[in-house]
């Protein structure tokens, strides 16, 4: 593909017999948000560091920018990083820490100052030039680590979990700053990130990692509602897995034998040769598109008849784990708490009817 | 505890302005001693000055690169490799110094190689009973207390700020420039500190390994002592102390001014 900015052409990183990264192969555009996303030690923060030059892959090549970058160290690559430590230089001040890749070039005193100046209006702390890092706050030493990689106008801006030490409030204003940032110096930034709702909420498309390998790329939305596989789907929000066998084909939809829920309509995914009649699948349900009616089921969807145990009142929704006869496990269903009065709750041991559409089921393969 | 420590302290100050009369000490207070050894000892002073400093100058160069490469190059038993860095120390200090005498010498070890060798035809006279002889006995002597501090130091620098160095543009020698050496610069005020205030005051080292002129200021103390001239020999300790301090304050104080400079 001639159009990424950005390519990682099947790189594979050992260290001793353990494959850190294993075959990872994408491309990624210009000025995006592109996140790696995964649980720790998936390999996300080994491949961004790849990409910066720290390690260097044992297979594969790195392009940025149509130039090959695999064997460049990274002082000599057009990428700025933002370190999860901030990795702010104790013995110098706000200035100096801005400066610190300027200086290299050798700009004229007035044009440095001027970028240093702009650096940090855009993130507002002018004013702070003569703070050292142990006076600054944790949400001000990301912003400084921001400004001193930004400065520098990278091609990439490569982020390892910079949000992870702030608390929660900070991390989400951060979050939006973020964005709003990235939108307005429109330089392709590289986000990794442990943190589902995160990468969710910044990016433009996601990569999301396990054991090494890139199980799938995808924007949010994507993500979310067609996983392709059960490690997606589970790591990113809740869903209910249930066994099932394909029963025939029918045009975009599988009409699946799913434990409990009897014959499904589920539709096909774009790539569904794991499900061939009489394949078995697994078929997912979101806990939010599912929904528990006393007596029949909504309009136009299919319901099953079970009994509501655990319940937990979440302020904005309801959790209910309902019991369905013929299922091994227990169904697990959000429902959204629209209006102050108790008439929408159920209690334990009530009989409900479970209700879904057929829109809101994921083929999946068995895993 | 302290009584303990300021009691010699306040006596030899009392002595220093006291004065030796022959067989007596005169106890009206005079500033008699502090003039005449500030005009009879300043030569030895700078002597000495020039002598600890370039002591102190050979100890922590030599002493940066060793701590440089334990702290960031020696992956394993970096434990063994401070123990086997201080085993010389495991030693008397006086078999030290007879052992670079024996190196030393006329007929010594450096000498026999190299005329064995064919590389010289006479021995070299200025290895042994010289200057050179005392900077090098010195600086091997106190290695070990240059190279603990740097190392300590050094071993503290955050790597992920050397990443970040590499990150925004700088090359290995670069960033040891920017990063890592302001950032070891405690240690090596300390190595300073603790190899320049002892060496400046050592006196078996100048004795056994410098030449006839070799003495330092402690020897004048040793000799006024001897003599048994206390009051003078008294402040000339205690102006040496001064002496020291004073030195060592404006080296550090140098060191700090010029490496904040260095952005």
């Amino acid at each position: 593909m001639t159009t990424d900015y950005i390519r990682v052409e099947h790189v594979t990183k050992r260290f001793g017999s353990f494959r850190a990264v294993d075959d990872a192969d994408f491309g990624i555009r210009q000025g995006e948000f592109f996140s790696l996303l995964g649980p720790s030690g998936c390999g996300k923060t080994t491949l961004l560091r790849m990409i910066a030059g720290f390690e260097f892959p044992t297979e594969g090549e790195i392009y940025i920018d149509g130039q090959p970058v695999t064997g460049v160290p990274a002082n000599k690559r057009p990428t700025n990083m933002v370190f999860q430590s901030y990795a702010i230089f104790p013995h110098l001040n706000v200035y100096d820490n801005i400066a610190y890749g300027l200086r290299k070039q050798r700009l004229p005193k007035a044009e440095l100052d001027k970028r240093v100046q702009d650096a940090l209006a855009m993130i507002k702390l002018s004013g702070f030039e003569d703070r050292k890092s142990d006076q600054m706050s944790g949400g001000q030493r990301q912003r400084i680590a921001l400004a001193r990689a930004l400065v520098n106008r990278p091609k990439v801006l490569l982020l390892d979990e910079p949000l992870g030490a702030l608390d929660k409030k900070l991390r989400e204003q951060m979050q939006f700053e973020l964005r709003q940032l990235q939108k307005t110096v429109g330089i392709t930034f590289i986000f990794v990130t442990h943190d589902q709702e995160e990468a969710l909420s910044l990016s433009d498309r996601i990569a999301v990692m396990q054991k090494g390998q890139v199980l799938q790329i995808a924007s949010p939305r994507e993500l979310y509602e067609s996983p392709n596989c059960r490690e997606v789907a589970d790591f990113i929000g809740t869903m209910n897995f249930l066994k099932g066998l394909v029963k025939a084909i029918d045009g975009k939809t599988a009409v699946v034998d799913v434990e409990g829920l009897g014959l499904v309509n589920a539709p096909l995914p774009e790539d569904y040769s794991f499900a061939p009649v009489g394949a078995e699948v697994l078929v997912g349900a979101r806990p939010e598109k599912l929904d528990v009616v006393r007596g029949a089921p909504h309009p136009g969807e299919k319901g099953v008849k079970g009994d509501i145990g655990a319940c937990a009142y979440l302020g904005d929704r309801n959790h209910y784990q309902v019991t369905i006869e013929g299922l091994g496990h227990q169904l697990m269903v959000a429902t959204e708490q629209g209006d102050r009065s108790t008439l929408a709750s159920f209690s334990p041991g009530e009989q409900v009817t479970v209700s879904w559409g057929d829109n809101s089921l994921v083929l999946l393969p068995k895993t | 505890m302290i009584a303990g420590l300021a009691a010699p302290l306040i006596i030899m100050l009392l002595y220093s302005f006291w004065r030796q009369d022959g067989p007596n000490v005169d106890t009206t207070l005079t500033t008699f001693n502090y003039e005449y050894a500030l005009t009879k000892y300043r030569p030895i002073f700078i002597r000495s000055l020039w002598i600890s400093g370039l002591v102190t100058l050979a100890t922590v160069l030599l002493a940066y690169p060793i701590a440089y490469y334990v702290a960031f190059h020696v992956k394993r038993y970096k434990f063994i490799w401070l123990i086997l860095l201080t085993i010389p120390f495991w030693t008397s200090y006086l078999l030290r110094v007879f052992a670079w005498r024996i190196i030393l010498a006329r007929e010594g070890v450096v000498n026999g190689t190299l005329q064995g060798v064919g590389l010289i035809d006479e021995p070299i006279n200025w290895l042994l009973f010289s200057d050179f002889a005392i900077v090098l006995t010195l600086a091997h002597a106190w290695a070990a207390f240059a190279i603990l501090p740097i190392y300590v130091s050094l071993e503290k620098v955050d790597r992920t700020l050397l990443e970040a160095a590499a990150d925004l543009g700088d090359g290995a020698v670069r960033s040891f420039w920017r990063v890592t050496f302001p950032l070891s610069l405690p240690g090596v005020i300390s190595a300073i500190t603790l190899v320049f205030v002892p060496t400046i005051g050592d006196y078996v080292t100048p004795d056994l390994v410098g030449g006839p002129r070799g003495g330092m200021i402690a020897k004048m103390v040793y000799n006024n002592f001897k003599a048994s001239d206390w009051p003078l020999a008294a402040a000339t300790a205690i102006l040496s102390m001064v002496f020291v301090a004073f030195v060592a304050f404006f080296l550090i104080q140098a060191i700090r001014l010029s490496v904040r400079s260095v952005k």
